[in-house]
């Protein structure tokens, strides 16, 4: 057992720490104030990032690089894209989580399509922008009762889709598009595929942009699509309606990228901590000498975060190693979502409290505001718990429901 | 200024009368009390008693250099959760010895309030006792991996947190001789560990407090002469009157220390404590008046860095958490998904699997913590900050998992036909106790 951040990840993460610290956290309140405004310093950043990603595969920084991790044959443990990228991202996070979430070439639809992609999908999709188009007016956490359908055209080249998508993040910005869509809706949820739309495609538009309590750095869309017609090619992974394994198929992003989520939360967290640890200082002996039962209020709160946080930031490892190391994950993937989305919460709130941070001076309001979310997409806490509970008591989502 | 009692009145006073009278006089009609569970009654009606006799005289020994056990170091340079092959080896071991002699054994136990001999005897057949005394001074041991020794505590403590306490106790007794003692002490003390009729010794750190610290213990060590002399109160120490060796913290001069006390020195006096849980391991108070102890009773030399020996301490606990713990989610699973309340599993209702979820969460939460402290200390990187954290939440998040076995099987949680209610005292002492336990 080897809990530390291993040598080969050092370099990554401290580049990541000095882009949150250089480049984010300067423009974090800018961003805060002018939403729906494109971040014109992430180009540059973005294309830089790309550099470090070519160079150096195993360390990669950004959502692309976390799918399944080493090949079977390999033996020993290994630490791969879901680690480095967790490492990187807790750092930019650190920074600023609306910004990281507007990074071109790292979108969630990117994870998407390392995770369910054939090669030669993910070496045509290379360089591509993705975001994921999963929630819809009537339908949020149930993602098997999505309406949006996809028709396959008489000359069975192309896939007709129809419907309405909303909270598509960098819906506006990105390259292009990761739409759920179902092939047969009486067939429930194996028959949900996704598909690739390119921006520009005829049909697909983008119809407004949503006003967030925070994150508001990234733009968060809402998307039509009418008889929007692309390439049979666009569809990830088997377009078989496999009544065993379709759902699980896609569902299996999740397994990637709910750690990922959990990264984010923990990096906020760590930045609300450091920021109040900062501001107590002068006030609260915070050197773990006297137990919180002997501490001041404040500097016992701190701590007791401070545990939580730790736990988040270990179970958020453990899920993304568990990815590297080819192991199923998704119960270990939903508990480190659960655990990092509600501490971040509890941390930044509390931060908040302890500091009196409530004015626009102290970005430690804006982290409260920003957390918020990291416990709801990519499946809210509830969902989580759900998909815990149903593992640990062997139910099915018929029973436990 | 706190609320002053109601000051008693006739009524009052004639109550208080009654229920002493009726109370005494139900238990001599009736003889309801067993002699075990009178002598606890009587012990804690009369106070401390004094330790006459010695209970074992350790053949003193001046033996030369103090054997010191590496740690493992690392092997790789990569993150892995996984355990050693060797631990893993451990972990079921230990764990089949929870499971076949201590969950089966943990409900008598507690009402004798005593850990059974088989129990001990068991334990020691295994080698538990030589876990930590280097193979120098008969032991097994050739290195010292505290992540072995948590997945030991914490496999024991899935069986019953009473009787894992009960066991450990001596353990970190010899682990703390082992990570501090002279050569002398060891020599002295470490050897009998691994010989046919190990002593019982303890390790005595909390007081009669509240807001107690176990950085500065209010018992106090003067220096006298070329000795010590040693005064204050103990509390709720594991095996305290039945330990032949007890480590007891004090405040010196020089800040504090732990200090060598054999059962037959003068001046120590014991009564069982009768605890909230925890009642296999036998906690009793001691008190210590101006006991005249030698030089040599003081642990260890200028190296002794009392921080990291409460450290050791709180690793254990955290790892006796994690245990108790993980034995309540083993048991609310099947329980949860047998009972039937409007016509389903009540495991179908998600008021109750998120509590179970919940659980699960938590407890894996804390394990990582408690494992990255402990594997930390193996490769000599600075642990105190996380194991300081994995008790802080160890605090929280057992009790809560005692909370919630209870709560989850209503009614029957409450009552001693399941342990679940027993688990809940039991893990109240996380947060509380930081003496006995030395991993």
């Amino acid at each position: 057992m080897y809990l530390e951040i291993p040598k080969k990840f050092l370099g990554l993460r401290g580049q990541a720490a000095q882009l949150a610290d250089q480049v984010f956290r300067k423009i974090s309140r800018k961003y805060d104030e002018a939403e729906h405004t494109y971040p014109v310093e992430l180009d540059l950043i973005a294309a830089a990032i790309d550099g470090l990603n070519d160079g150096d595969p195993a360390g990669a920084a950004g959502a692309t690089s976390a799918s399944k991790g080493a090949r079977a044959e390999d033996t020993g443990v290994k630490n791969g894209g879901n680690l480095g990228t967790a490492w990187s991202i807790m750092e930019l996070c650190r920074g600023d989580v609306g910004l990281l979430l507007s990074m071109p070439r790292q979108g969630l639809g990117n994870a998407a399509i390392a995770a369910v992609a054939t090669p030669e999908q993910r070496a045509r999709l290379a360089g591509c922008w993705a975001a994921m188009a999963i929630t819809e007016p009537a339908c949020g956490s149930d993602s098997a009762a999505i309406r949006t359908t996809a028709r396959l055209t008489d000359d069975g080249l192309h896939y007709v889709l129809d419907g309405e998508k909303i909270f598509v993040t960098a819906g506006d910005r990105c390259d292009c598009v990761v739409v759920w869509a179902t092939l047969d809706r009486s067939r429930g949820r194996a028959a949900i595929k996704s598909f690739v739309v390119m921006k520009g495609t005829p049909g697909m538009t983008v119809t407004r942009l949503e006003k967030k309590l925070g994150i508001k750095a990234s733009d968060t869309a809402a998307i039509s699509l009418v008889d929007c017609k692309v390439p049979r090619e666009n569809l990830l992974g088997t377009p078989e309606i496999d009544a065993h394994k379709g759902f699980s198929g896609v569902m299996e992003t999740f397994d990637n990228t709910r750690p990922l989520v959990a990264a984010m939360a923990v990096g906020v967290a760590r930045a609300a901590l450091d920021r109040a640890r900062e501001l107590l200082d002068p006030m609260c002996e915070l050197d773990y000498t006297h137990p919180p039962l002997n501490s001041s209020h404040a500097a016992a709160t701190l701590y007791e975060l401070e545990a939580h946080w730790e736990a988040a930031y270990l179970l958020t490892l453990r899920a993304a190693w568990m990815g590297d190391n080819r192991r199923p994950n998704s119960k270990e993937a939903s508990i480190a979502k659960a655990k990092a989305g509600r501490t971040a919460t509890a941390v930044t709130l509390r931060c908040v409290e302890l500091c009196a941070a409530y004015g626009e001076d102290e970005l430690l309001e804006k982290w409260a505001r920003d957390a918020k979310i990291l416990d709801i997409f990519e499946g809210t806490q509830q969902i989580q718990q759900l998909i815990v509970a149903r593992r640990l008591l062997g139910k099915s989502s018929s029973e436990l429901k | 200024m706190p609320p002053a009692p109601n000051p008693p009145n006739a009524i009052g006073r004639a109550l208080d009368l009654l229920a002493r009278f009726a109370g005494s006089a139900f238990v001599q009609r009736h003889a309801l009390l067993r002699p075990a569970e009178r002598a606890v009654y009587l012990g804690t009606r009369t106070g401390f008693q004094a330790v006459v006799r010695a209970q074992r005289v350790f053949k003193r020994a001046t033996r030369g250099d103090a054997i010191r056990l590496g740690r493992p170091g690392r092997e790789t340079d990569l993150f892995d959760c996984d355990l050693a092959e060797e631990q893993q080896l451990m972990q079921a071991t230990v764990g089949e010895l929870a499971r076949s002699v201590l969950r089966p054994a943990a409900s008598a136990a507690e009402d004798a309030r005593a850990c059974p001999p088989e129990v001990r005897l068991r334990a020691a057949e295994l080698g538990l006792m030589g876990l930590c005394v280097p193979e120098a001074h008969g032991g097994l041991a050739s290195e010292r991996s505290l992540l072995t020794q948590v997945i030991v505590a914490e496999a024991l403590a899935r069986g019953d947190m009473g009787l894992a306490l009960a066991l450990l106790a001596p353990l970190s007794a010899a682990c703390a001789l082992t990570e501090w003692g002279t050569g002398s002490q060891q020599a002295t003390y470490l050897a009998p560990f691994t010989g046919d009729a190990p002593p019982l010794a303890t390790i005595a750190v909390d007081e009669p407090t509240p807001l107690f610290n176990p950085y500065a213990p209010a018992c106090r060590a003067t220096p006298d002469g070329d000795g010590w002399r040693l005064h204050g109160d103990k509390r709720l120490v594991p095996l305290a009157g039945r330990a032949a060796l007890w480590l007891v913290s004090a405040s010196t001069p020089r800040g504090p220390r732990v200090f060598l006390v054999e059962a037959g020195a003068t001046g120590v006096s014991v009564r069982p404590a009768g605890s909230m849980g925890l009642a296999a391991a036998e906690l009793g108070d001691l008190r210590f008046d101006r006991v005249r102890l030698s030089r040599d009773a003081l642990l260890g030399d200028d190296t002794f860095d009392h921080a990291r020996f409460v450290d050791h301490a709180s690793l254990g606990w955290c790892a006796l958490a994690t245990g108790c713990a993980q034995a309540v989610l083993d048991y609310v699973i099947p329980y949860c998904n047998e009972r039937e309340a409007f016509g389903e599993p009540i495991s179908h209702r998600q008021a109750v699997a998120f509590m179970v979820a919940d659980l699960a969460i938590e407890l894996d939460g804390l394990r990582m913590l408690a494992y990255r402290a402990a594997s930390r200390a193996d490769l000599g990187l600075p642990w105190h900050r996380e194991v300081f954290l994995a008790r802080t939440l160890a605090g929280e998040v057992a009790m809560r998992a005692g909370d919630h076995g209870v709560q989850l099987l209503g009614g029957h949680g409450y009552t001693k036909d399941h342990p679940v209610e027993r688990w809940y005292r039991d893990l109240r002492a996380v947060a509380v106790l930081h003496g006995g336990l030395h991993l």
